[in-house]
């Protein structure tokens, strides 16, 4: 006789076979798909840099031509900013998010599949243009009109172009999965004031991401029009205007920094609590200052161009608004270490990488803050110090807080725990490797040391902290490498993991490790912000965990009302289905055909696309009524 | 717990709690984001273009554009809004010939609309690659006419599901969610109009 | 920003400092504040009972306090700026002299420009500027976008084909002050210096002067041999000499080539022999230069270097 458990995995799982794999809309497999790939993108980033260090580690060596080290450093930021730093925040959020809201699957699971596979044709488009010989090489930001087509012609630039309108497309479509699940799938009594950090920080990024990446998106067609269709933008000589280019690309970019470390603060948010045995202090505080960050984000873009000759009302503006943003980053940075001093610390390896994160946080704040002065700027932007302050801000409130959710968060979703001791000697290595490595570029950039070239002259005074930040990032090579060699013992066989390892308060610790593919057996009902540690903390009113409504007619899931995560409705979730890869591939097929000029190749993808949206959206075959 | 199961497309409020607060089921409120995320693709484009104006001695280089064609053009789409509202009232009281002819009648002029804009287009002294006010007033109208386009095609989807009878008073979801798409199609216009053929003439 | 010798990097370098400061104590007190209750820390997580409740709001009054810290600092900081501001954008004093910098792919044009223009000067990656005077700078590109930077003088500022933009330098000793172009502007933007010579008034009046005579006819037979090697060569195409019929305007002016101290845009030294091995093979030294490979005898190279060490 078939318990609910089997009942509920029949409605549920994936088959294993190779249709299985490429039509699932399993959000635990999306997510996992997410962290693999962007991980790679992480270590292709990095062999990027450790090649540029090499270079850079004496004056006038000449490893590298310059038309190889312009490319290297293009590839590194275009890597590791939109390849690596977003995705591997959307693998987590996508692995976790049913399971902190207490929900079966994200609002719009063929969507989620769908973002993924763009995400990765993406990439494998940009990384092609290494098999053609046309790696972009204008730097990440791309400025005009050296990436027009008269300095830079060829394919190049369009395929950055193309390939990053191809990434808005799947990060805005995971954007747009995270904004409605967190407004209609909470688990019933999951209340605004309930919702889990992480969920906050993500839902920031991705309202932000609504906002933000048009900026980007009609920055690259302006970009490839240009290349191939002739057309005038960016050109001065026929009325074009450059900077129009910087004022798009940073209205984007700026908002986009915050996009790749609001969700891993959610993170930190997250662990640093369980490690401190105490919820955290000022939560509503802590989600005011994530809107806030996110908000205030969008009118600070012009600190990234202060040198272009702005106005004195422009640089008083943005100069006030930079110094503002840093206001909830304090409230942050206060609230981790109020909780630290009111808990109970218990040091384990992501409690490692949270208190990393919390020294380099604050060192990439300031770093941040001081250029936020128009005046210092001048002397800094576009040299080595803002390559500091980029690091200790990216590797700092991402990369850190990730390998601490690796840490945290693969014992749930393997099932195995990571070795401790190997863990310690990956965050020290790491750490140590890190400052060795940027510290000294704040020095560089206040010698006078400019960014984005490929030697230097002998005299200047600069081989002593090159060197000393190439030994440094090999020693921060080597960590993440241990990161690597624990993961694939305890994939081999670490210690069984068990429910809840660490004894933390969210709904995911409540299930087994890892999840049943269903993720509950029953949907919960919430009645605190830490629904597991309510027996031994002092509340009255307790979660309902082990029993609720089963939802076992078909692959189904609960609707709740936005505030108050009243249940209203039953939503009825998509079988495995191959519409969403076959659309991706659609696209891909796009980007080729703009990329080659192949109209007619542009036209089929256009009716390809038409066909594989209608049957993704064409009502399933209705079951019959009861 | 097991209940009636409904048809695929729709949420079948259950009794679990009573008095829910905002039925919006999640496909709408993927729209509203999909329109936001639209509606900001916009702003940059015609951000791009007050700032080519405000930093132009000219602008534009020949005079305002003509608006013997627009003009009208503006009214048509306004008016495929207004039978879009009318479908679709129709099908929320149940009534499927008015939501399909209302359909067809939204199809033709958003068809016409977009004929009336390529029409424009070759009649233009200028071409998409003769300077930045060209470069810009095609891509921006193109843009807008792209999304046309594609509303013509949701809106031809819906005609079809519409016939085969898939919508009824309770259940016609798609139908509103294309609406909400066809409204900001025609809201879009009208910033459009204004910024690219009314701000030149102030 | 370590050294400055200049007005405005003075001011630039004190708010640097000031700000520094402050960020580096900042960064010092959460360091400790994030240390000591680590002194507390339990070995193992059943060791350590769980603390405070769910759904309250606690420890709101010392984050209260870490903010409003901050934000005191920030209006520091922020008032800061703005004195600085001011005391920057535009220059303290009217600007003695003018001098017009066209950015190009990878060298720098510099104009002293005259009403008349037959005393109007040419020159490129190397000028002259009179101590402690202010001197306007008028910055345009001929081509893509570069940026102005001499650390020690001034700050940065982009120079952005279509526009101009108006800077202003000084330099309070005398010397020779380092900058490179600080905007990514192609493949040698690792090779773009400038070298800004500050002189006393009297020095840079003659040196001025020396620089608004044109190139002396040569009297050397080897160094006349040159010169109409020179004029007749694709030389002539790109490079202008005043006082020959050289009156190319894609290259630097070479009319006193030989006062400079580096040629290439600081890459190479002004030598007979980097002079020679740069017009033999100036693309297999600086890559994607625009400068051609030029097939010279040896002959011919020899009296055309001749000549050209002969431009003070």
């Amino acid at each position: 006789m078939a318990t609910a458990a089997d009942r509920l995995t029949r409605i549920w799982e994936t088959p294993h076979d190779l249709v299985g794999q490429l039509t699932t809309v399993d959000h635990k497999i999306v997510g996992k798909r997410y962290l693999v790939t962007a991980m790679v993108f992480l270590v292709l980033g990095g062999a990027e840099a450790a090649v540029m260090r090499w270079q850079l580690a004496g004056a006038d060596m000449h490893l590298l031509s310059p038309e190889t080290y312009n490319q290297l450093f293009t590839m590194h930021g275009v890597t590791m900013i939109f390849w690596y730093a977003s995705p591997i925040l959307s693998g987590f959020s996508n692995y976790l998010w049913p399971l902190l809201l207490g929900s079966r699957d994200m609002a719009f699971p063929r969507l989620n599949a769908f973002s993924y596979w763009a995400f990765l044709f993406s990439g494998l488009f940009l990384y092609s243009s290494v098999l053609v010989g046309q790696v972009p090489d204008g730097a990440w930001v791309s400025y005009t009109p050296l990436t027009g087509p008269r300095y830079d012609a060829g394919l190049n630039i369009q395929f950055y172009a193309l390939g990053l309108i191809l990434l808005t497309v799947s990060t805005t479509a995971g954007a747009v999965n995270f904004v409605v699940t967190a407004i209609r799938l909470r688990a019933p009594g999951m209340t605004v004031d309930r919702i889990p950090i992480l969920i906050w920080g993500t839902l920031t990024a991705s309202v932000a991401i609504l906002f933000a990446l048009p900026a980007l998106t009609v920055a690259c067609v302006f970009l490839y029009f240009e290349h191939r269709l002739g057309m005038h933008f960016f050109d001065p000589t026929a009325g074009g205007r450059p900077v129009l280019w910087e004022h798009l690309f940073w209205m984007f970019g700026h908002p986009w920094v915050y996009i790749v470390v609001l969700p891993a603060m959610g993170m930190v948010s997250t662990m640093l609590p369980v490690f401190s045995r105490r919820p955290l202090a000022g939560y509503r505080w802590v989600v005011a200052a994530t809107i806030a960050t996110g908000a205030i984000g969008f009118s600070v873009w012009l600190h990234h161009m202060f040198a272009m000759g702005a106005s004195m009302g422009g640089l008083t503006f943005f100069s006030g608004a930079s110094m503002l943003i840093s206001i909830p980053s304090a409230i942050a940075i206060s609230a981790w270490v109020v909780t630290l001093w009111l808990g109970r610390p218990v040091i384990r390896t992501p409690m490692l990488f949270v208190l990393g994160f919390l020294v380099l946080f604050v060192i990439g704040g300031v770093s941040g803050v001081v250029t936020a002065a128009a005046p210092f700027d001048w002397q800094v932007t576009d040299t080595y110090f803002v390559v500091a302050h980029l690091h200790y801000v990216l590797i700092g409130i991402n990369l850190f807080p990730v390998i601490g959710a690796m840490y945290y968060w693969l014992p749930k979703i393997t099932g195995r725990m990571l070795d401790e001791r190997l863990g310690s000697w990956n965050f020290w290595t790491m750490f140590i490797g890190f400052n060795v490595a940027f510290f000294p570029m704040h020095i560089a950039g206040l010698l006078g040391m400019p960014r984005r070239i490929y030697t230097y002259p002998a005299g200047a005074g600069w081989d002593t902290v090159n060197l000393i930040s190439t030994i440094g990032t090999y020693i921060f090579a080597v960590g993440v490498l241990l990161f690597v060699i624990n993961l694939a013992r305890s994939l081999r066989g670490g210690p069984l993991a068990g429910n809840n390892p660490w004894d933390a308060n969210t709904l995911e610790w409540s299930t087994t490790s890892p999840p049943p593919v269903y993720n509950f057996a029953v949907i919960p009902t919430v009645r605190s912000r830490d629904p597991l540690w309510e027996r031994r903390l002092d509340s009255a009113r307790q979660s309902e965990i082990s029993a609720g409504p089963v939802l076992d007619e078909g692959r189904e899931a609960m609707g709740t009302t936005p505030l108050r995560a009243e249940p209203t409705s039953v939503l009825h979730m998509p079988e495995d289905t191959a519409w969403p890869l076959l659309t991706a591939i659609g696209m891909l097929l796009a980007g080729y055909a703009l990329v080659g000029a192949r109209w007619e190749w542009l036209g089929i993808s256009a009716v390809w696309l038409i066909v594989t949206i209608g049957g993704w959206l064409w009502p399933g075959r209705e079951p019959a009524s009861a | 717990m097991a209940s009636g199961i409904a048809a695929y497309d729709v949420n079948v409020p259950r009794t679990i709690h009573e008095g829910p607060v905002g039925r919006r089921p999640p496909a709408w409120w993927g729209m509203i984001c999909l329109v936001a995320t639209e509606a900001a693709l916009f702003f940059f484009l015609l951000y791009s273009y007050f700032y080519m104006a405000t930093h132009s001695s000219v602008w534009p280089p020949e005079g305002p554009p003509d608006l013997k064609l627009a003009l009208p053009n503006t009214a048509l789409l306004l008016a495929s809004s207004a039978t879009m509202w009318w479908a679709e009232s129709g099908i929320r009281a149940g009534r499927s010939a008015r939501l399909r002819i209302g359909l067809v009648i939204t199809i033709v002029l958003g068809a016409v609309f977009a004929a009336v804009q390529g029409l424009e287009w070759s009649q233009k002294p200028f071409g998409p690659a003769t300077d930045a006010y060209g470069s810009l007033f095609f891509t921006i109208t193109g843009f807008h006419g792209a999304h046309v386009i594609v509303g013509l095609i949701i809106l031809a989807y819906i005609l079809l599901r519409a016939s085969l009878g898939h919508f009824t008073a309770e259940r016609h979801l798609a139908v509103s969610t294309a609406a909400i798409y066809w409204h900001f199609v025609d809201v879009v216009w009208l910033f459009v109009f204004t910024s690219l053929f009314l701000t030149p003439r102030l | 920003m370590l050294s400055p010798a200049g007005e405005a990097a003075h001011r630039l370098a004190l708010l640097g400092w000031l700000l520094l400061g402050v960020a580096s104590a900042v960064v010092l007190i959460v360091t400790v504040a994030i240390i000591i209750p680590l002194r507390r820390r339990r070995v193992s997580l059943a060791d350590a009972p769980l603390a405070g409740s769910p759904d309250r709001e606690d420890g709101v009054m010392p984050i209260s306090i870490g903010v409003g810290l901050s934000i005191l600092v920030l209006i520091a900081a922020y008032i800061g700026t703005v004195v600085t501001l001011h005391a920057t954008v535009t220059p303290p004093r009217t600007p003695a002299l003018t001098v017009s910098v066209t950015a190009h792919q990878w060298w720098w044009e510099i104009e002293y420009t005259d009403a008349n223009p037959g005393r109007s000067v040419r020159t490129a990656n190397e000028f002259h500027i009179p101590v402690g005077q202010t001197v306007r700078l008028e910055l345009q590109s001929a081509d893509v976008v570069h940026s102005f930077w001499v650390p020690r003088l001034q700050g940065k500022v982009d120079v952005i084909p279509g526009e101009t933009n108006s800077f202003w330098i000084e330099a309070d000793q005398p010397g020779t002050y380092y900058g490179q172009c600080a905007k990514y502007c192609g493949m040698q933007h690792a090779h773009m210096a400038i070298f800004v010579i500050a002189d006393s008034p009297s020095d840079f009046a003659s040196w001025l002067d020396r620089q608004r005579e044109p190139a002396h006819a040569p009297t050397d037979s080897l160094v006349q041999a040159g010169q109409t090697a020179f004029t007749n060569a694709p030389c002539a195409f790109c490079h202008t000499i005043r006082g020959t019929e050289a009156a190319g305007r894609a290259g630097p002016d070479l009319t006193h080539l030989a006062g400079r101290g580096t040629i290439a845009a600081g890459e190479l030294r002004n030598g007979t022999g980097d002079l020679s091995a740069w017009i033999t093979n100036a693309p297999s030294l600086k890559p994607g230069t625009l400068m051609p490979r030029m097939d010279l005898d040896p002959r011919t190279l020899h009296a055309v270097v001749a000549y050209l060490r002969t431009l003070n």
